[in-house]
């Protein structure tokens, strides 16, 4: 009897207390129907209360977002015209003092409580969300697997080499969410049906293990894209590329666009991994070598276990190895923000300009 | 304790303050004191957002310890219904704050999650029970804890930001020497309970 009034008791004063919050919600986290203008030439109208990055990704209108809104990635900015409320301490990390006197605001979150007109800049219009189907997995290392999607509606997706799309996972096992994660496209864009996205497993990490042990062949995802300005920019100056572990894939993607479009700059790519068998791609890289004259493939190993050939030690000492001469190059480095680090201090230290360094770090 | 002793809730207002300061006597929300004292401003919101909550889940323990819990006969279920009725409240606080204050809302509101799970809090509403406090004397020692907190983490975090240049020892760097500086605080204020005392 006792312990059937405990639980009663326990479970009325919840369901009372629960009841209380939906109520405050429903009464205060009204805000009504507002109006959000974009651009000056679009309005759509929301109903207030949630995230501009949502309410506008309801509208179909994607800004990229890697954390999903946690205020930790830092990708959502947009620009407000009209109807700014003050910086809030979650944003202070991100915007830079110039930006905020623009008006730059992180959209995940600015809670839309009345009229707004914000700027989203037009190549974002570009991003649609698309649902496919994976129609190939592959293991190219212990940890490291590469996915083909087909694309279902939209079919067609264009991009430039080098950016990502953010993948949707579903709830499987213990986990209840759904995450959307970025992941570089590792196809080049002439195959505007499909998209190979090469990920790593993350211990515990929601969305790679999602995707490695729960996707099969078949299945279908949710994804959006495409994002980034990690692209090749035009010119004639040598192109490095510099990446580690599944860093290889927008690099992938960028030499496979060059070659294809008759491109006649020189391009060579390192490749950093621990082991022999840390290195995948490798006859993809070494066809592309044979076949072409420009471009050429140095896989750096740091701690060979067999009878390796090739560069041994850090990739940034292949690097250093190879840049002993004064011409005018690009850079364009992939990996973990140590790999990216160094590598950027190393170019630096060797004369090269700041801005002719690119990077995608993860 | 002081079964037929009526104690002023003046005094225990100020004893809550300085003799019975919550953090520097009893040591408990040192999680919150301790990590988020590098920085006066930072300090100073918390512990604003920390009074004012206090103050009101307070209110709100005592009405519903007086008026369902000692009805019901659930004095052992007190430690729960307590941790809902201040996580339900912050909730709705949040939400009150964001519509009609947002300038509060600004500076305080990345806080208020952080309170929920705040020791002190809990705390508060527990000795006041054990303390059999009526109302008024449960608001004013709610008050008077959370401006106590507030005092003790304003003034950590003035003498941390103070410090930030100085050299110290490898092992005493971070909670090391907050440990410290802590416990020489709360020495200082045991100076104070010549003048008034609740424990």
């Amino acid at each position: 009897m006792d312990i059937l009034i405990t639980v009663l008791s326990i479970s009325g004063i919840s369901a009372g207390l629960a009841l209380i919050i939906v109520i405050a919600e429903k009464y205060l986290n009204n805000y009504g129907r507002c109006t959000i203008k974009i651009n000056d030439d679009r309005e759509i109208v929301v109903e207030g209360g949630d995230s501009l990055l949502s309410s506008l990704s309801e509208e179909k209108i994607f800004i990229p977002s890697a954390c999903g809104g946690k205020a930790t990635c830092g990708y959502c900015k947009v620009k407000i015209l009209e109807g700014e409320k003050p910086v809030l301490p979650t944003e202070e990390p991100y915007l830079t003092g110039e930006e905020k006197k623009d008006g730059i605001r992180l959209s995940c979150q600015i809670k839309v409580k009345n009229d707004l007109s914000v700027y989203i800049p037009e190549e974002l219009f570009n991003i649609k969300q698309y649902t496919a189907v994976v129609s190939e997995i592959e293991d190219l290392t212990h940890d490291i697997k590469s996915f083909v999607f087909k694309l279902n509606d939209p079919e067609n997706i264009i991009f430039k080499a080098g950016q990502y799309v953010q993948i949707d996972s579903k709830p499987y096992g213990k986990v209840r969410e759904s995450v959307s994660r970025a992941y570089s496209i590792s196809s080049a864009p002439f195959e505007r049906q499909t998209i190979e996205l090469i990920v790593k497993l993350v211990p515990d990490g929601l969305c790679t293990t999602f995707m490695h042990e729960h996707l099969r062949e078949g299945d279908k995802v949710t994804l959006s894209g495409p994002y980034g300005d990690f692209y090749i920019r035009d010119g004639d100056e040598e192109i490095i590329f510099i990446a580690g572990g599944s860093g290889l894939a927008p690099v992938k993607s960028m030499v496979a666009d060059e070659l294809e479009k008759g491109s006649r700059r020189k391009m060579v790519f390192f490749f950093g991994a621990v082991t022999e068998k840390d290195i995948f791609h490798m006859d993809f890289f070494k066809k592309l070598q044979a076949e072409s004259p420009n471009f050429t493939f140095i896989p750096a190993v740091s701690r060979p276990q067999g009878s390796w050939h090739g560069e041994k030690g850090l990739v940034t000492e292949a690097v250093e190895r190879y840049l002993n001469d004064d011409i005018e190059r690009q850079a364009y480095l992939c990996g973990s923000p140590g790999m990216i680090n160094a590598g950027i201090e190393l170019l630096k230290r060797k004369g090269m300009r700041e801005e002719n360094i690119f990077y995608d770090k993860f | 304790m002081g079964e037929s002793i009526y104690i002023n809730p003046l005094v225990i207002f100020f004893a809550s303050i300085l003799t019975s300061n919550m953090v520097l006597a009893n040591f408990l929300g040192m999680c919150s004191y301790i990590s988020v004292s590098n920085e006066y401003k930072t300090a100073s919101g918390l512990g604003k957002a920390v009074t004012f909550v206090m103050a009101v889940t307070t209110v709100m323990n005592f009405a519903v310890y007086k008026f369902i819990i000692i009805p019901l006969g659930l004095e052992y279920l007190r430690y729960i219904v307590f941790i809902l009725v201040i996580a339900a409240s912050v909730q709705v606080i949040e939400m009150v704050m964001d519509r009609y204050f947002e300038g509060l809302y600004i500076k305080l509101g990345i806080f208020l999650p952080l309170i929920t799970v705040n020791c002190a809090i809990l705390g508060i509403s527990l000795f006041m029970v054990i303390r059999e406090y009526d109302f008024i004397q449960a608001l004013f020692f709610g008050l008077g804890s959370g401006l106590g907190f507030w005092l003790a983490i304003s003034a950590l975090a003035a003498i941390k930001e103070k410090m930030a240049k100085s050299k110290l020892p490898k092992g005493l760097e971070g909670p090391g020497i907050t440990f410290i500086i802590t416990g020489i605080i709360a020495m200082a204020f045991i100076g104070f309970s010549g003048i008034f005392q609740i424990q």
